[in-house]
């Protein structure tokens, strides 16, 4: 159900007109209200007490099946042609109408409730001169509002001042972006000043001109004009909505964008109603059907009309017609009287029992001990229940990244220290053991320092600590010093670590743990822990990282004042400047860094040099004056920086792991043999994400090529599409060849898919996509995309997640399945076919959204291999075998009527027609799709292939609908053309009638009963006790109700309602009887066997051989391996701190940076006054930085 | 370490039901059962079939057109319908006994006494359009009921040029369940079933009240006249045989013996309008009921064919049996 709303309330509202500008002021209610922008408050529910029971049921009655069943009953009301009573069709109809109102007013009722939970949040809102706490919902645009630490940003704003020096923010922006490293945002001078000054704030009358609302992140475009004067406003000033706010006590902000206006809600896509494609091919059939039954019903009119003038008119002596009937109006009663009889062919029961096997299904996801994470106790869920076989056809996976294939955690996993690599635990023969949670960790309890949290499991690196070999001790004083965390100690020795990424944090924390503890900083000395004693370095010279450079250095001053060089780096850039004199060493090392890139880990390469005091001092001098010039200012530090860093002496190098989360690259791998393409939409940066295609094992160093899109216009991204595309199958033509996918909607065109040999990767950045996605280039994108095995898209933005899956949707017949688990992903989680969130998270966002929630992405394969299968494959069952029972069923009166004057007779006892779909065949059939499984879900898994036949609509589609058409023709024409000539013209053993209508109506109704039974049978391949009750359950059923309403005692209580009575008696006791049962039945079931039979010896499908091997095993199988670490042959990859942005080492030096701790706020703040002039100029890259990091 | 204690909540219950591991029986459709299968089938079929092809044969039958148009020639004097009150008389020859108990039918042909409207409801039930006439209530409405069969037939054998007439037992034709359940005659009135029927007409077809049918025996009146219960068993299909007599007593117990017989119809109810065709039926049964050829051909055929398939497939198997390639 779109039950869905997000914790921030991600819904979006239309807009009313289109908004070219938009202009407002601050303090300014009354102007800003003129304009009637969207206030904060959002509303997702639809209802209301009143209007939920008109809408609802004018929603309900759209259904085409609804509306046919209102349709067929008031048919049933005109009794000149009601053949079959109005209560068979009243009672299912609004039972099914009740059922789904409940459930749609609780979902309203909880969208509802979510609304005003969200709407309901506190903020402070400066309120004519006073600082006020009001609702979310009373926030509107033009108000200025106080935000604390830790809270969300309640819209869009435009910050004004913030608690931190040099008015800067710092926001995690991981509910937009998936980014977990905090970011930077700064106001403008002139609004800083304004500090937390109320007076001020109130009596500012900035106005803001700027775009109207969009869904771009990135990017934001306006002026501020305050004091007559025009401040241009980029996206450097505007905190959005759904960001949090991380280490600034407070800030002030002014609302720009409001509610449903906010770039977040922009960003969310639309809520749709999903069905599945199951329920897109049923309303087709229905249409057919309903084509079908008119055609049966205008034969069977024609046939009365016919009837009616050879035979009815000199008839008339036994049934005379009523006045002013004559042989075409009869026809014309008779034909809605058909319509009546023959509405049996969609019964209601088929819509009931197509949710309960769907719910059904849903509560086995929920209940599946495989899929329950106890670390977080988190069980699968399965949030819309209606969705359920759609999860054994998918055909596209798109995954989040952060936090969905990978856990987000970075460990300090292996590093080589002078040409010894530490981290794997060997046991006493000298094997390496494979390392798991109960592996031995190592003691760090001598640390009084340590993080508990950190785990290491090789004791011999302790030991090497503890023996104070020297270049141990320098690898981690150097992991101590070099870097740009800054350090948090609320109380003694809790340590909270700020760093800017995440490799950082696991490399401190590293050094942390094995006794070289950073403890705090300034701006010009850092202080760190040396086993146990505190020192504190000068910190002279911070050489900081770019994307050029990909390596930082820090020049320090020990208390014993050596200077020294501490540098870490890519391997290859560090590499070349090392002294020749470390040869020996490089070639160990470089060993060591192939095996850890072999096990998908980011490694660093640590060097460090002393340096000569007297040259220092010169550089030192030159390096002053290069930072100070205006001309050439990078180049000139670049050369310096050049220039001090060669001849390093080698360290060795770190291995840091990018935790993915436990079973990613197998469940990947399982994904793929079942013939799914997963691809990956991230926001992370393009190394990251490509690290991480590699760790999955989706890219590969064997495949034949990857390609790598990252051009900045239209024509170059068109070029390099196209070169990969023609690289791949030079032989592909330009023109893509489109299959029009109907015949009805000429719109929806679909491109086939091509096969490729070798093996390709494609990786395409955000910038690349947005013109890829573009209309002109998009079938080129889907093409190229569609032959590659892997799919990487970094950098791209919440909606470019949902076009792409919007691309997929449109052009493949392929359903879709996105997988992600924050609010970035809830716009994909919404477009796919099928949502999958990551529960167990803070962020609940996803799940919200979602369709099913689970904690891992791992357990994303038993969904689809086990679950999705089963439910695709009973679902299927259930449909072929109920379309089956019920065109046989209805089919025989089909045939009757060519004998009983086409007057719209029925062959079956009123009662019967009545109980039939509800008593008689509802519980074998439903036990069947509940229960079956052609073989468990160990054989199901290992056997992905098992899957593809979903993805191609094997079980249910047209042609099977046409198949059981068919067989429902053979087996109605048997049905009454034996018992028909079995009992023609003949009579009891005692010489009595059998051959009157009520026996012949038993007799057909047995046979069919049992056929149907037999076919279920037949269709069941895995019978449980409960398959066996009801199947034998609804037999004795039939006979005991059947023998009951054709009693005495029914008979006299109700005379008018059986007339059936004794009918049971005399006629199911002639041998005669039974043998036209069997034979019947015999003869509806064996030519399905015989068929059956030889299509598993001609053309075994991959079903019936994984039988075949199961029945061949009859042992247990044992389970598969999932525990066995993938090999990888890859090469070395590796690179600087991936998710690291440059700029951080200015901000430290400068001491600009969040300053707490051994720092009292007061020098912090003073000395930060008095650089600010200065900064701003000196700090041009980190603004870049941060604009880099968010395109 | 999992911090999981033995308290903590969300973790689903290990029982089979929930983790779809219920024990199960697993058939496949392998070659070792379906080909014995069809066999036995087969044979059990051919085994059935000849049984009921047998016994069907054993059967006698003697049927006779009386329509008296087209290729009938019985009864053509009859066909006039203004020849009121018409008898006829259809002479036949019998060379062995013809098996005992003789049944007497009646068959009508192209008589849709199955038509909706008539037979779906109960005879309390929608009457219309014999409800009433002018007015009063008819007994029994309803147009079954008006269109009783009413023909009449006596039997005689000729024994030495004269007419021995052969007993027809009319008592216990009807079902057991239409005689002591479903019908009931009004409570008579001082001893009169007549009075219990005042104030209700006889159906408009009917050239006496329903409590007058059986002159010959009081007790054979009202709603439970055998003939009418018999009648009022509509068939199923537009053809069909009703029960008129049985011929259980005396020396005929045994059997219509050898010999010359007449039949004298009184011939009453029209058919030739509508095309019908009458038609009287001597017959005997069997275990398997009255004479039907059909059901014991048709074992015969879906026997041999499932023999044929049990071979046919047998080759196959041999042939192609090859399941377990690569995939």
């Amino acid at each position: 159900m779109d039950s869905v709303m997000s914790f921030f309330g991600l819904d979006c509202t239309k807009k009313k007109e289109k908004e070219e500008e938009r202009h407002l002021r601050a303090n300014d209610r009354e102007l800003n209200l003129s304009y009637k922008y969207a206030t904060n408050a959002i509303k997702t529910s639809k209802y209301n007490l009143f209007t939920f029971l008109p809408l609802n049921l004018f929603e309900q009655f759209q259904r085409i099946a609804n509306a046919y069943f209102l349709f067929l009953l008031i048919l049933q009301v005109i009794p000149a042609i009601s053949s079959l009573s109005w209560f068979t069709t009243v009672v299912p109809l609004v039972l099914v109408l009740l059922v789904t109102a409940v459930k749609d007013a609780s979902d309203d009722f909880n969208r509802r409730k979510t609304d005003r939970q969200v709407n309901n949040r506190r903020v402070s809102v400066l309120v004519s001169g006073e600082l006020r706490s009001e609702k979310w919902m009373d926030v509107q645009v033009g108000d200025i509002i106080k935000l604390e630490n830790n809270k969300f940003v309640a819209a869009d704003l435009l910050l004004l001042s913030s608690s931190e020096p040099l008015n800067l923010v710092y926001i995690e922006t991981a509910e937009l972006d998936g980014e977990t490293n905090l970011k930077v945002k700064q106001a403008l001078t002139v609004t800083g000043e304004m500090g937390d000054c109320i007076e001020k704030l109130a009596a500012f009358n900035g106005e803001v001109h700027c775009e109207p609302p969009n869904n771009r992140l990135d990017k934001f475009t306006g002026t501020l004009t305050f004091r007559d004067q025009k401040y241009a406003l980029d996206n450097e000033r505007i905190l959005l909505r759904g960001c949090t706010l991380r280490n600034t006590e407070w800030c002030f902000g002014l609302v720009i964008f409001a509610g449903p206006e906010t770039k977040l809600m922009q960003n969310c896509g639309k809520t749709t109603f999903k069905r599945t494609s199951i329920d897109h091919l049923m309303n087709v059939l229905v249409l057919f059907i309903f084509g079908f039954l008119a055609f049966m019903c205008t034969v069977l009119a024609i046939g009365n009309g016919i009837w009616e003038f050879q035979e009815g008119s000199v008839f008339t002596a036994f049934l005379p017609r009523p006045d002013g009937v004559d042989a075409s109006f009869s026809a014309f009663l008779t034909f809605w009287s058909y319509v009546i009889i023959l509405n049996t062919v969609v019964p209601i029961s088929l819509y009931v029992s197509v949710e309960i096997i769907r719910l059904g299904n849903s509560f086995y996801i929920d209940w599946d001990r495989k899929m329950y994470y106890p670390r977080s106790d988190t069980p699968a869920e399965a949030r819309t229940t209606t969705l359920n076989e759609e999860l054994g056809q998918i055909k596209y996976v798109f995954s989040d990244k952060t936090g969905t294939l990978t856990q987000n955690i970075m460990t300090f996993n292996k590093c080589s220290i002078s040409g010894k690599s530490y981290g794997d635990v060997f046991n006493f023969a000298g094997q390496r053991l494979e390392i798991t949670e109960k592996t031995e960790k190592v003691d760090f309890s001598y640390n009084p320092l340590a993080d508990p949290k950190f785990s290491f499991h090789d004791h011999s690196l302790v030991e090497a600590v503890k023996l104070e070999a020297p270049e141990v001790h320098n690898f981690f004083r150097l992991l101590a010093l070099c870097h740009t965390v800054m350090a948090e100690e609320k109380e003694e020795g809790n340590l909270l670590y700020q760093a800017q990424s995440p490799d950082e944090g696991a490399l401190v924390t590293a050094a942390r743990n094995f006794g070289f503890v950073f403890r705090s900083r300034t701006p010009e000395t850092i202080t760190i822990v040396e086993m146990g004693v505190q020192k504190s370095y000068e910190l002279l010279a911070i050489l900081d990282f770019n994307n050029v450079r990909k390596r930082m250095s820090v020049i320090v001053q020990s208390p014993e004042g050596k200077l020294s060089l501490y540098c870490k780096g890519a391997d290859t850039i560090v590499y070349e400047r090392l002294h020749p004199s470390c040869s020996k060493l490089m070639d160990v090392t470089t060993e060591h860094l192939n095996e850890f890139a072999g096990e998908g880990l980011r490694t660093l390469v640590l060097a460090h040099k002393n340096l000569d005091e007297d040259y220092f001092r010169e550089w030192s001098t030159r390096h002053h004056m290069a930072s100070t010039t205006l001309e050439d200012r990078e180049e000139r530090l670049d050369e310096l920086y050049e220039e001090i860093e060669k001849d390093l002496l080698l360290l060795g190098a770190t291995a840091i792991e990018d935790k993915l989360q436990d079973g990613v690259p197998q469940t990947i791998e399982q994904l793929s043999k079942a013939n799914i393409k997963i691809w990956v939409l991230t926001g992370d940066k393009q190394e990251t994400a490509e690290n991480i295609g590699y760790s999955c094992n989706m890219l590969r160093e064997e495949m034949t090529d990857v390609f790598i899109i990252s051009a900045d216009t239209p024509q170059e991204v068109h070029e390099e599409l196209r070169n990969a595309r023609k690289k791949m199958k030079p032989e592909s033509e330009d023109e893509p060849t489109i299959i029009q996918r109907g015949i009805l909607d000429k719109k929806s065109k679909m491109l086939p898919d091509e096969t490729v040999d070798g093996e390709y990767g494609l990786v395409i950045n955000g910038h690349s996509l947005a013109y890829a996605l573009d209309k002109s280039l998009e079938q080129e994108l889907l093409r190229t995309a569609c032959m590659c095995k892997t799919v990487i898209c970094c950098r791209v933005t919440p909606l470019q997640k949902a076009q792409v899956v919007e691309l997929v949707k449109k052009y493949k017949q392929a359903v879709t399945l996105a997988i992600g688990d924050g609010a970035n992903d809830v716009s994909m989680i919404k477009a796919a076919h099928i949502g999958v969130g990551i529960s167990g998270q803070e962020g609940m966002q996803a799940v919200l959204s979602s369709d099913f929630s689970f904690a891992q992405f791992r357990y994303l394969q038993r969904l689809l291999l086990v679950h999705g299968r089963w439910s695709y494959l009973r679902m299927c069952k259930f449909l072929r075998y109920f379309f089956y029972k019920n065109f046989t069923f209805t089919f025989v009166h089909f045939w009757y009527a060519f004998f009983c004057g086409f007057s719209a007779q029925t062959v079956y006892d009123e009662w019967f027609i009545t109980v039939y779909n509800l008593v008689y065949t509802a519980l074998p059939v439903l036990g069947m799709s509940l229960f079956d499984q052609d073989v468990n879900d160990r054989w199901s898994v290992q056997f992905p292939q098992l899957y593809s036949p979903g993805q191609l609509n094997k079980y249910f589609s047209k042609t099977a609908f046409f198949k059981c058409v068919l067989h429902s023709c053979y087996s109605s024409l048997v049905l009454f053309f034996i018992p028909y000539a079995a009992m023609y013209d003949t009579v009891r053993d005692d010489g009595r009638d059998i051959a009157d209508y009520q026996s012949f109506a038993l007799l057909a109704q047995t046979c069919l009963l049992i056929t149907v039974c037999v076919q279920l049978g037949l269709d069941t391949s895995y019978w449980t006790a409960v398959n066996q009750f009801f199947l034998w359950g609804s037999l004795a059923v039939y006979f005991a109700i059947t023998f009951t309403m054709y009693s005495n005692g029914m008979y006299l209580i109700f005379t008018a309602s059986f007339p059936f009575i004794g009918t049971a008696r005399n006629s199911l006791n002639q041998p005669n009887v039974w043998l036209t049962i069997l034979l019947t039945s015999i003869l509806c079931v064996l030519p399905v066997v015989a068929y059956r039979f030889l299509l598993i010896q001609l053309c075994p499908t991959i079903n019936d051989k994984v039988r075949f091997k199961v029945r061949q095993a009859k042992v247990a199988l044992p389970p598969p391996s999932f525990r066995t670490r993938l090999r990888r042959r890859s090469s070395r990859r590796s690179g600087y701190a991936f998710s690291h942005a440059q700029g951080y080492g200015d901000l430290v030096t400068s001491g600009k940076y969040l300053q707490r701790g051994a720092i009292s706020r007061g020098r912090g703040f003073s000395s930060s006054i008095q650089q600010r002039s200065g900064a701003l100029q000196e700090m041009p890259q980190m603004y870049r930085a941060v604009k880099d990091a968010s395109q | 370490v999992s911090q999981l204690g033995a308290g903590t909540t969300n973790r689903p219950d290990n029982t089979a039901f929930d983790q779809q591991r219920l024990p199960a029986w697993q058939p496949v459709l392998s070659a070792g059962i379906v080909i014995p299968g069809f066999l036995l089938v087969g044979l059990a079929f051919i085994g059935i079939g000849v049984a009921l092809f047998v016994t069907s044969r054993s059967i006698q039958v003697l049927e006779n057109d009386y329509t008296g148009t087209g290729s009938s020639v019985h009864c053509s004097e009859c066909v006039n319908p203004k020849t009121t009150p018409c008898t006829c008389q259809l002479n036949f020859s019998l060379s062995a006994l013809f098996q005992g108990p003789v049944f007497l039918y009646y068959g009508l042909s192209n008589y849709f006494q199955n038509l909706w409207g008539d037979l779906s409801k109960s005879p309390s039930s929608s009457c219309a359009p014999y409800q009433y006439d002018q007015n009063t209530t008819i007994a029994p409405c309803g147009s079954v009921a008006n269109s009783m069969f009413n023909d009449t037939f006596t039997l005689y054998q000729l024994v030495n040029a004269t007419r021995k007439t052969v007993p027809l037992d009319g008592k216990g034709i009807a079902w057991w369940t239409d005689y002591n359940i479903k019908f009931r005659n009004p409570p008579e009135v001082d001893g009169s079933l007549a009075a219990a029927f005042n104030g209700t007409v006889k159906p408009v077809n009917w050239p006496k009240p329903v409590y007058d049918l059986d002159p010959t025996n009081p007790a054979n009146n009202g709603f439970l006249n055998q003939d009418f219960l018999v009648w009022m068993r509509t068939a199923a299909l537009p053809d069909f045989w009703k029960l008129y007599r049985r011929i259980t007593e005396g020396e005929y117990a045994s059997g219509l013996p050898a010999g010359n017989y007449t039949l004298e119809i009184q011939y009453n109810y029209p058919v030739a309008n509508f095309a019908g065709r009458k038609s009287v039926i001597f017959s005997n049964t069997s275990w398997m009921g009255g004479k039907n050829q059909f059901l014991g051909i048709a074992y015969l055929v879906t026997g041999s064919l499932c023999v044929v398939m049990s071979a046919v497939m047998l080759i196959v198997y041999a042939k192609f049996n090859s399941p377990d390639e690569d995939f």
